[in-house]
């Protein structure tokens, strides 16, 4: 009730404001996909290039992309289950290391982790030229050994690095599972196996699922590894119609499908977190009691767990390190510091745009409790189920168009052409990143200032304090570590950043992922492996952050219950 | 406060009620939970803006319905003191009690620091609430809400955050704190018990009305209708008519002058008005008996439900008493029953 009202005193106090400010974010948000739909569906110009599409390249695109998903969702399923389980249900030595390890995938970027691996599985490279060596064969027909730039390549690349997030919820599920319906199962007659199976899976399902959208998610935005592997994926195509056949309109097409595929994504994960709210509900206090392992128990867990930090973020990173260590002055040679530079100022501005527009809506919709700005402050959020490569195509059309259309103008008006204002700019690249990324800082200002009780404003305001002040005295210390968060995750992944960023930067531009894509693709991973190493150095930066998150949580939780 | 109405949509919560709070006087404002106790103390905060009705302090208003003035609560001089103690978190407990104060800080901090001294937190200055307990946070709220010298402090709850056995002590030290500064203060609560204890003055309410005001022994000894009587406890309740200015129970006939002739009504007697005597030992003109069923002690009293044969072949009636100490009447005794006239209330009957 109090709730209800001091929403309702503020919206008579603050009129339109925030629900304009709201609705023009969402338009900018939306504005790129409206520009895809309209130019697959209107504008392409070329008659028959849909059904010619559709006949040709479309079926291959889905098949592939299908394929990849369904891969890397039974490779990300196993990694992230098992691993979850094991941290969450047993007791062994070594598993709180093994607990944040287990994430350190997370700081290695898909496509990272393909060129190390290509690089050291081709066929000239160390490890075939060994085998090569000790058994004396002397061609690719003596022997077999896997193409690493294949289909299954992809799914195993993209496997290693995003099975965390299935870890990360599905671990948390795990652990917040009542111990009273595992020990119901064990007095039924369950075997631990039999209770992990028909209890303990079952009830972590939501969570998993949720995880696992995320996963899928990310392989259609994958664009790094699929076009090293050259795996025809949307992604892919999107690429290769868009500027190989010079074709926007094919591309949007491309797009629009790509879209329909995410939104069916995003439908099952909203639904698993729907469950999920009821399962939360029915378990507390009391954790599950775990499992003690025998010696010969605890070896296989750690070899279950330590294999994926060992593929994912252990020996690539070793690789990088050695290749940095001997040929950073080539790096160095080759525009490092300009290019960290860019990568530095862009990211960090992206993050800065990103952290105050999510606090501007969601501060706006703590205020305002109109319908209209609260769906408004959900569009915005859409972004981040949006692949890259659409973006990227939705952002060049609106520039473009509004490039052309100043440009005309002011020849008409006042006699000279303006040129590109927008699109090809760094502005262009910032947009992308801040429609993608603005879902994290919406939801961490979202999550901070709910912690902030209403009641919290009702004493500042018996104590005397202005609207304005409180801002300043309450809200904005509580929520200082929300948005530092934030910034910091906006942050890592504009470093990370691929697909957009490839297409949408200006001339000559690079950052250090761009630089990294053109060496590896001419197979100079070496002389980039500096980069390389600088974007997972800083990938680690959030790792560590969300790791210690979860023990803070958990101490906090164990010293209340 | 005067002919306050307040609706929350279709919803009335409040419809017409006047209230004041007297300098130095603490002020209670009993009900059960959805009675719009808070709202009415949300709305003298200026936290919910006035429907209808007036709303001053020291005689100036500061919420009026008719002609728009309203002050915003930063405003009002009020200190509240929540029902979750809304303590900052990322304050210490002393800037959290100076939070508000804006003139003469060296000495308000001197005042503070004597405070705390007093309820023993004088270490906890420098802690953070999460440090605290419940009691020490709701100590600290009462502080940080009297810390700008307020001209009343408007408490929602504040007592129910806290476990039964911490509640006694807490209430104690907010009263003698409230004591000390002789500031008025209006307390919410549900808890009849605390409404007796921590008050001068209680406005029972129901409903979104005020059904009865008066000093806790007033309430307690001439409850105004069924309803306040009964947030004492169970009582024994018979319907029955008034026949020449008396009603007739089973327990006898009692006076009911005030009620007119012939009008339905509900004769309540407090479970310690009966007071039990061994059948022995009984005037001779009294001829109720009645049968122990069973007794609990409660520890200082004992319950104990009594069996009171009816002629005609009723079924027999089942009667609820009070007495201090242990019983000693074993199950199954008879025992003759006396009934304190003080505590038997006739109130006109309603209809449920």
């Amino acid at each position: 009730m109090n709730q209800r009202s001091v929403s309702r005193g503020a919206r008579r106090r603050r009129p339109s404001v925030w629900t304009l400010g709201g609705l023009l974010v969402a338009a900018c948000v939306a504005a790129p996909l409206l520009a895809v739909a309209y130019l697959a569906v209107v504008g392409s110009g070329e008659p028959g290039l849909w059904s010619h599409l559709a006949a040709t390249v479309l079926p291959d695109y889905a098949a592939t992309s299908l394929q990849l998903m369904l891969g890397v969702a039974v490779g990300a399923l196993i990694l992230g289950v098992t691993c979850a389980w094991l941290i969450a249900q047993c007791r062994f030595p070594g598993r709180q290391v093994l607990a944040w390890a287990l994430l350190l995938p997370l700081a290695m970027p898909a496509y990272v982790l393909a060129y190390v691996y290509t690089d050291a599985l081709e066929y000239a490279g160390p490890v075939q030229t060994w085998l090569r060596a000790q058994f004396g064969w002397r061609s690719p027909q003596d022997y077999w050994f896997p193409e690493i730039r294949s289909l299954g390549g992809a799914v195993a690349m993209l496997s290693l690095t995003l099975y965390p997030y299935v870890y990360l919820l599905a671990r948390t599920a795990f652990q917040e599972q009542s111990a009273c319906l595992i020990d119901a199962g064990r007095t039924l007659g369950l075997s631990p196996w039999q209770s992990f199976l028909r209890i303990a899976l079952p009830m972590a399902r939501p969570a998993i699922v949720v995880g696992l959208a995320l996963v899928l998610m990310e392989t259609l935005n994958d664009f790094g590894t699929v076009d090293f592997f050259a795996v025809p994926t949307f992604t892919l195509g999107i690429y290769d119609v868009w500027h190989n056949m010079n074709s926007s309109a094919g591309a949007a097409q491309i797009a629009l499908v790509l879209l329909g595929l995410i939104v069916l994504l995003i439908v099952l994960e909203r639904r698993g977190r729907h469950d999920q709210r009821y399962h939360a509900l029915t378990t507390r206090r009391r954790f599950t009691q775990a499992y003690c392992l025998s010696r010969r128990q605890t070896m296989l867990a750690w070899f279950a767990c330590l294999t994926p930090v060992l593929l994912g973020f252990l020996l690539p990173a070793v690789v990088l390190g050695g290749y940095a260590l001997r040929f950073y002055p080539l790096t160095l040679q080759h525009g490092y510091w300009t290019i960290a530079g860019n990568s530095l100022t862009l990211a960090a501005a992206s993050a800065l745009a990103a952290v105050a527009i999510g606090l501007f809506l969601a501060y706006g919709m703590r205020l305002s409790s109109s319908g209209l700005f609260r769906s408004a402050a959900r569009v915005a959020g859409v972004g981040y189920a949006i692949p890259g490569a659409v973006l990227a195509v939705g952002v060049m059309i609106p520039l473009a168009a509004l490039d052309n259309a100043m440009d005309a103008l002011s020849e008409s008006m006042l006699g000279f052409n303006t040129g590109l204002l927008l699109s090809g700019t760094l502005v262009a690249v910032a947009y992308g990143y801040v429609i993608r990324f603005l879902a994290l800082p919406l939801g961490a200002v979202e999550a901070g200032l709910g912690r902030i009780k209403p009641s919290m404003d009702d004493a500042a305001r018996t104590l005397g304090i202005r609207p304005g002040k409180r801002l300043a005295r309450i809200h904005f210390p509580l929520l200082r570590g929300s948005l530092l968060a934030a910034m910091l995750l906006v942050f890592v992944d504009g470093m990370k950043e691929l697909p957009m960023t490839v297409a949408l930067r200006p001339f000559n531009y690079d950052t250090l992922a761009t630089f990294v894509y053109q060496y590896a693709s001419d197979e100079m991973l070496e002389e980039s492996a500096f980069a390389a190493l600088s974007i997972v150095a800083v990938g680690i930066l959030p790792v560590m952050m969300l790791s210690r998150a979860i023990s803070a949580d958990r101490t906090r939780r164990e010293s209340s219950g | 406060m005067r002919d306050i109405r307040h609706a929350f949509g279709d919803l009335d919560v409040l419809h017409g009620l006047s209230l004041e709070v007297r300098p130095g006087q603490i002020t209670s404002l009993l009900g059960p939970s959805g009675c719009g106790k808070s709202t009415l103390l949300r709305l003298a905060a200026g936290l919910e803006t006035l429907q209808c009705g007036e709303i001053l302090i020291d005689n100036i208003p500061v919420a009026n319905a008719r002609t728009g003035a309203w002050l915003p609560p930063e405003r009002r001089q009020v200190g509240m003191v929540f029902q979750d103690f809304a303590l900052f978190p990322h304050l210490s407990v002393m800037d959290n009690i100076l939070f508000g104060v804006r003139r003469r800080q060296a000495e308000r901090r001197r005042w503070a620091m004597a405070a705390l001294e007093k309820i023993g937190l004088a270490d906890s200055v420098d802690r953070y609430p999460h440090k605290l307990s419940g009691g020490q946070q709701q100590r600290v709220a009462l502080l940080r809400a009297l810390a700008p010298n307020p001209r009343v402090v408007l408490m929602d709850e504040p007592f129910s955050g806290l476990d039964a056995t911490l509640r006694a002590q807490v209430r104690e030290d907010t009263l003698d704190i409230l004591r000390q500064h002789h500031t008025a203060a209006l307390i919410v609560t549900h808890d009849p018990e605390e409404a007796m204890v921590l008050s001068d003055v209680i406005f029972v309410m129901n409903r979104g009305v005020i059904v009865q005001s008066g000093a806790p022994e007033h309430i307690y000894r001439r409850p105004a209708d069924g309803f306040v009587a009964g947030l004492f406890g169970a009582l024994n309740r018979w319907d029955s008519v008034v026949r020449q200015g008396r009603v007739t129970t089973p327990l006898g006939c009692f006076d009911a002058a005030e009620r007119a002739e012939g009008e339905p009504v509900t004769v309540m007697i407090r479970p310690s008005a009966l007071a039990l005597i061994p059948a022995g030992g009984a005037r001779p003109d009294n001829p109720l008996r009645a049968e122990v069923i069973d007794h609990h002690l409660l520890g200082e009293a004992t319950d104990i439900r009594l069996q009171l044969p009816m002629a005609d072949g009723h079924p027999p009636l089942k009667l609820r008493a009070w007495t201090p100490g242990v019983c000693r009447t074993p199950r199954g005794a008879t025992v003759a029953i006396e009934v304190d006239a003080d505590k038997v209330f006739v109130f006109a009957r309603q209809a449920h």
